[in-house]
């Protein structure tokens, strides 16, 4: 049958839905959804092909939106998606990630919780902030937020998330309990000889690779890295790439080896492309080596900035990778990144791009 | 509504946009409440998940809900009159 892709756009006012056929040439747009709140994350459920929405709203606060008819009618519920009376209340839903069954949502202040019924009531996954290091938790530039949220797949009951500004945080059982795992990532913004701390780096974005459970990516407010055992330790592979600042990092749906990254000029440099001209980086030797793929991209006068949770890549082969920008385009290669088009623009600023493959 | 709780009916009076977010939802709306905190349970009970769009986990009103009781602005813990009006805005804010 023939297949169809959407790809799930967040943003500042609402959710949008760009959508083509298997041949990934022409596409339309439907949206916005969602009420026009600021959808931070829209995420399809692969197995169901329900899609999710994770918000918050500047009057009615934080709820995560659901459609199980691929965008044409949504739902919210925050039943369950609180903190304890008298702790600071949950501002927005930063992302959101169904797994084995599990519909898990992370939420600014950081924390995790979880839904077993498809996202209709939720429970607080507590042992995450009963941590003994909560104290020290830092807020990074957007807050201190729960953005990154990798479940190891086939019912595995191990947990990584990425927190701002605190670090990356693992869980062995399910959510129960947890360490920090920053070993070998760098906090650049500590003096000589404290820059490798056990947690306080600034995470922006953690992926796992396809079919290796242990191996996962990280793009940092300092670098970028792998682990090849489960973020135990971590390794720079930030040579070869222009800096070593960025938000995004999206892994191929096959190749364990690849992956790709948007690097920016630098966090006081004005977070855009460098010298203004657009580029993703492909590595396929798991980030040994890389390249600049342009074709398509603006080459003069790019002064975007693309966000943590905007950048995606589709299952078809050849892959398609997609990217949003902060200035509302939303490009898309249909070949593993070496040609692109732009897709959408004038939307509101994006805030998370997404894939769902579903029959057409 | 019963005898007893006629007498303590008051007019609650919703914002569009929270309108829009409950299939169902109608502007305005007459239910029994002695202050304002029972009032949104009783919307909340009519419209499931009301209650999380207007009062956070603190508990109190959304700092951008404002909720007037015959005028004034009002609390969770507000008292109403029989035959109270409460209009329920979002905030200008932006």
């Amino acid at each position: 049958m023939a297949e169809k892709v959407l790809v799930l756009v967040g943003t500042t006012r609402g959710a949008f839905i760009v959508e083509s056929d298997g041949d990934r040439r022409s596409w339309a747009l439907r949206g916005p959804f969602c009420e026009v709140w600021p959808m931070n994350h829209v995420k399809g459920d692969a197995a169901s092909g329900t899609i999710y929405g994770g918000g918050g709203d500047q009057w009615f606060g934080p709820a995560v939106w659901k459609s199980t008819d691929l965008g044409e009618t949504w739902t919210h519920s925050s039943e369950g998606l609180a903190y304890a009376e008298g702790e600071e209340p949950i501002k927005t839903v930063w992302s959101v990630a169904p797994a084995n069954g599990t519909l898990y949502a992370g939420v600014q202040p950081a924390g995790l919780f979880r839904s077993d019924d498809n996202g209709a009531t939720w429970q607080h996954v507590s042992g995450l902030r009963d941590h003994p290091t909560r104290p020290d938790w830092q807020p990074g530039g957007a807050g201190l937020n729960l953005h990154s949220i990798v479940v190891e797949p086939s019912g595995g009951e191990r947990i990584w998330v990425g927190m701002s500004a605190v670090g990356v945080f693992h869980s062995a059982d399910g959510g129960k309990t947890w360490e920090p795992r920053n070993r070998g990532t760098r906090n650049d913004y500590m003096p000589e000889g404290q820059q490798y701390p056990e947690l306080g780096q600034c995470v922006h974005c953690v992926v796992m690779a396809p079919g290796m459970p242990d191996r996962l990516y990280q793009q940092n407010h300092c670098g970028m890295y792998r682990s090849d055992d489960g973020g135990l330790q971590w390794q720079s592979i930030e040579n070869g790439l222009p800096s070593s600042f960025g938000f995004p990092a999206a892994t191929h749906p096959r190749d364990p080896d690849a992956l790709f990254l948007l690097p920016l000029n630098g966090d006081t440099a004005g977070r855009y492309p460098p010298d203004g001209k657009a580029a993703v980086w492909r590595t396929r030797d798991c980030g040994e080596s890389w390249e600049a793929l342009r074709e398509g991209l603006p080459q003069e006068n790019a002064f975007f900035g693309v966000l943590r949770q905007a950048m995606a890549t589709d299952s078809l082969e050849p892959a398609g990778v997609y990217f949003g920008t902060n200035t509302g385009s939303l490009f898309a290669s249909a070949d593993e990144g070496d040609g692109w088009q732009r897709i959408a623009e004038h939307l509101p600023m994006i805030l998370s791009v997404e894939t769902l493959v579903v029959d057409g | 509504m019963t005898d007893s709780a006629e007498g303590r009916a008051v007019e609650v009076e919703l914002p569009p946009a929270l309108v829009r977010l409950f299939p169902g939802a109608v502007p305005k709306v007459r239910l029994s409440a002695t202050n304002v905190g029972e009032a949104i349970d009783a919307l909340n009970q009519r419209w499931p998940g009301m209650r999380d769009r207007l009062v956070d986990s603190t508990p109190r009103i959304r700092r951008n809900i404002h909720v007037f009781v015959d005028g004034e602005r009002a609390g969770l813990d507000t008292p109403l009159a029989p035959g109270a009006q409460i209009i329920i805005k979002t905030a200008m804010i932006g």
